[in-house]
């Protein structure tokens, strides 16, 4: 966690706190992020939070996938010991493409899948046994939160929270 | 602008398209007229399997947009409210296409399937065993109830969507998801069982049972490539206005994954055939490799690579102008694919492509678009009080 100390606001429904959050964007404020127990539909284009780049990393995964996958088998079915399967011979890895296809598409998705869920668990910092880093337990029950760095802000910290109390926060907090 | 016109230019344009199909038509039958014995018949399989193959290529398009809209309805759907009318336009060829499908198998049933003829069943054991269905009048009977039905829901959600223009409420509603979902168990076995009599059939000593799905999933992508170029196509005339790139990100989508769906297929036929190895199942595909080998292969990999690298990243799925490219190049392969499944069995190794099958693709094609574009013109172009027209107004990706 940074230094700096946050202004929280916390909110007991989605709909309020996009309203909210869109009159302070247009007047200038800036929010740093916001937790909620879902999705909020758009509020990640209302705060500028820029698009996911898992997709690419996705990608590369498979790709590595798809390399260690032709490799292994490569090496296991035709350098080390080549197998006599139903009566096609393993001497040539080209030869036998088709019956190596469907296990090189798995291994390309299971490598995928697995690295795009421990890049996102790593990016986030939600490893197994790390304390939790939302600002509020509630955030992922029933409540939703919104993060305001005042050091970025030009308005003052009294100014932020008048601003927050007025837009229907149920909770004000520092940490 | 809720009300698209279909104007004069449109319509010389179309006719031109079939013009040229008329005379790529003329030109097959002088050819025929022209020769004698062994290239006289060939000359003849030439233009009924072409006729075949852009019969069924447009039957199919027509028939998997009424079944892309049965699954909007079954299934709720409110993303592609708003252009549910193209849909439906696309979806209106299928009287014609049925009359011109039934024309083509009567007339042509002799050169395009051996099995109609009762010589050759005679002395052959393999035909005469599948007899029992592979029979002219069992045929017949099938394929007008195939035809007859299609027609038949065609109408049906046709007209509620027009009456639901006029009263509204939620009471068409709910009777188009319980029809659609009539009409989907309809087309699930009717789809599979109409590739197996009218094309698979050719070769009638052979059968795959992944076919029918094999031939359902081109037909959809086909029909859904088709549906989107109108869409953008109709959206850079300035109609539409409220369509987005959020809707072709959506229509970007199915293409991307029914493409992967049709690949999955025609590896996963081809894969089980090639490892079995035995030579009653193989003769399929050593027809097209053996004779056909640039164009099989080529046609395989275009409507493989294309739409998976070319359409695999959200922006590009939301570029108009990209997805078309890629629609209008893989909408060709997968006509090529529909020739794969004709010719090969039909004109063994005398194949030709030259202006025959352009003509007589852009003809039909030219015919489709005609009767499309005038449907579309017949109704307002966004429908007016169905329930989800408001979310699909608001459809918004992430």
């Amino acid at each position: 966690m940074s230094e700096t100390k946050m202004i929280y606001g916390l909110y007991d429904d989605d709909g309020t706190l996009t309203t909210a959050a869109k009159k302070f964007v247009a007047n200038g404020l800036k929010i740093k992020d916001v937790y909620s127990p879902f999705p909020i539909h758009g509020i990640e284009k209302v705060i500028g939070i820029k698009w996911t780049q898992i997709s690419i990393a996705a990608f590369i995964y498979c790709i590595i996938g798809c390399t260690l996958a032709t490799v292994g088998m490569r090496y296991f079915m035709v350098v080390d010991w080549p197998m006599n399967i139903g009566g096609k011979p393993n001497f040539s890895y080209i030869q036998n493409l088709p019956s190596f296809v469907p296990i090189t598409f798995e291994f390309s998705v299971l490598c995928a899948a697995h690295g795009m869920v421990i890049t996102y668990f790593i990016r986030n910092w939600t490893l197994p046994f790390v304390k939790a880093r939302n600002p509020h337990p509630s955030t992922t029950d029933d409540h939703f939160c919104m993060e305001i760095n005042p050091v970025q802000n030009k308005a003052s910290e009294d100014e932020i929270k008048a601003m927050l109390k007025d837009s229907g926060a149920v909770e004000i907090f520092e940490k | 602008m809720d009300q698209f016109e279909f104007t004069t230019s449109h319509k010389k344009f179309t006719f031109g398209l079939m013009g040229v199909g008329l005379l790529a038509l003329m030109y097959a039958v002088y050819c025929i007229m022209g020769t004698e014995g062994a290239e006289h018949h060939v000359a003849s399989a030439r233009l009924w399997s072409n006729l075949l193959i852009c019969g069924f290529f447009f039957i199919g398009i027509a028939v998997a947009a009424l079944f892309f809209l049965a699954l909007q309805h079954a299934a709720e759907a409110g993303w592609a409210t708003m252009f549910k009318r193209v849909f439906e336009a696309t979806s209106s060829y299928l009287y014609v296409g049925s009359a011109i499908m039934v024309v083509v198998m009567y007339s042509g049933g002799h050169d395009l399937y051996h099995w109609m003829h009762a010589d050759a069943v005679e002395h052959d054991a393999l035909l005469k065993h599948k007899e029992p269905y592979l029979t002219p009048w069992f045929f017949w009977v099938r394929t007008f109830i195939y035809l007859g039905v299609w027609c038949f829901f065609m109408h049906l959600f046709r007209k509620l969507s027009l009456q639901e223009d006029e009263i509204g409420g939620t009471e068409i509603h709910f009777r188009n998801q319980k029809y659609a979902a009539i009409f989907l168990v309809f087309f699930g076995y009717s789809s599979s069982t109409a590739s197996w009599d009218w094309i698979m059939s050719i070769d009638a000593h052979w059968f795959s049972t992944l076919f029918g799905w094999y031939v359902f999933s081109g037909i959809w992508i086909s029909s859904l490539v088709f549906m989107t170029l109108l869409i953008i196509w109709l959206k850079g005339k300035g109609y539409l206005p409220k369509v987005n790139e959020n809707h072709i990100h959506d229509m970007g989508k199915w293409i991307f994954g029914v493409s992967c769906l049709w690949t999955y297929l025609w590896f996963s036929q081809f894969m089980l055939i090639w490892y079995a190895n035995i030579p009653e199942e193989i003769v399929y595909f050593k027809a097209r490799f053996d004779d056909y080998k640039i164009l099989y292969f080529g046609m395989i990999i275009v409507n493989f690579v294309f739409p998976f690298f070319g359409l695999m990243d959200k922006s590009n799925k939301r570029n108009m102008g990209w997805v078309s490219t890629i629609g209008v190049i893989i909408f060709i392969t997968h006509w090529l694919d529909v020739y794969m499944m004709v010719t090969p069995g039909v004109m063994k190794d005398h194949w030709h492509f030259g202006g025959i099958e352009i003509g007589i693709f852009l003809g039909f094609l030219g015919l489709f678009l005609y009767i499309a574009l005038n449907t579309l013109s017949k109704s307002p172009l966004v429908v007016k009080n169905h329930p989800f027209l408001d979310e699909c107004i608001h459809l918004e990706q992430n």
